[in-house]
């Protein structure tokens, strides 16, 4: 069995998760092997992928960690601590 | 990133925290701070406000502690706070024009990505530069909110498929639609766009 490449592309998500079928794995793995276009639109999904889990891509702000805890300590002074009521 | 550290036993830092010794709780968020702001601003799109919902969702978390159950993991519980934090923040902002919360009305439909006959392989050391971090930022918020909330926790927080569904309270194949479609409308806008960035200006010094 063949598929076209437009089946191909609703598998490339679970292709690169790893979650697809064996058997529809299998095809499309057939398919890419000589579809120029399908690999293409795999490779770059991977690259952009890889690209926007960068942690650069997303930067704490400045002083970020020290607000938050300094808040927490300010906070959790006031708040009585969490105290386990239900079943200990 | 959101792998809890393999020294680390947070049940036990829970159970300390809850017999009174507060500080620990300090300890036990700081592996997840990162995370609990991406997703926060994620939704409100500003780092002020995100920065504001993050520490907000920590002292929440810290007040409920108790109800916390290790049926989840700590770090998928805290995710789900934040998000419900950064959700009801935009809802107040209800005079203000906002985006829809629930599914685009194309939901049904197939995302077609960019075609390409070939494929050259950007290296992560292009993220260095400024044009390009803003193509992916840009990019990622452009993306309808639904989808922007499952691709950023699975494949920028690295939370598994199963965690996302718990964190998102959808089903895991609502999580494997989403997900499809949110990394195809990726690769159709920013293939073409990273294609075109600009050769001359190169990032490998050793071509």
């Amino acid at each position: 069995m063949v598929i076209e490449c437009k089946h191909v592309w609703e598998h490339i998500s679970g292709y690169l998760d790893g979650t697809l079928d064996p058997a529809v794995r299998e095809l499309v793995q057939k398919h890419l092997e000589h579809c120029e276009i399908c690999s293409a639109i795999l490779d770059s999904t991977r690259n952009i992928l890889i690209l926007t889990a960068d942690e650069r891509v997303f930067e704490l702000p400045l002083g970020y960690s020290e607000r938050l805890h300094a808040r927490l300590e300010a906070e959790m002074r006031g708040i009585a601590p969490p105290i386990d009521s239900e079943d200990g | 990133m959101i792998e809890t550290p393999a020294s680390r036993d947070e049940a036990q830092m829970i159970a300390s925290i809850l017999a009174g010794n507060s500080q620990a709780f300090h300890e036990l968020i700081r592996p997840y701070e990162r995370s609990v702001y991406v997703m926060a601003l994620s939704l409100l799109k500003n780092e002020a406000d995100a920065e504001d919902a993050a520490q907000e969702a920590f002292l929440k978390a810290y007040r409920n502690l108790a109800g916390f159950r290790a049926e989840a993991k700590f770090s998928t519980w805290l995710i789900s706070i934040v998000l419900n934090e950064a959700r009801s923040r935009l809802r107040r902002k209800s005079a203000v024009k906002m985006e829809s919360l629930d599914e685009p009305l194309d939901e049904q439909g197939h995302v077609s990505p960019a075609l390409l006959r070939d494929w050259r392989e950007i290296p992560s050391e292009a993220v260095e530069r400024g044009e390009v971090r803003v193509m992916l930022q840009q990019a990622i918020s452009d993306l309808p909110p639904i989808y922007r909330e499952i691709f950023l926790l699975r494949d920028v927080e690295e939370l598994s498929i199963d965690e996302s569904a718990t964190a998102l309270g959808i089903s895991v194949s609502a999580v494997k639609v989403r997900l499809h479609r949110a990394r195809m409308m990726l690769q159709k806008k920013l293939a073409p766009q990273l294609k075109q960035v600009n050769p001359k200006r190169r990032w490998f010094p050793w071509l």
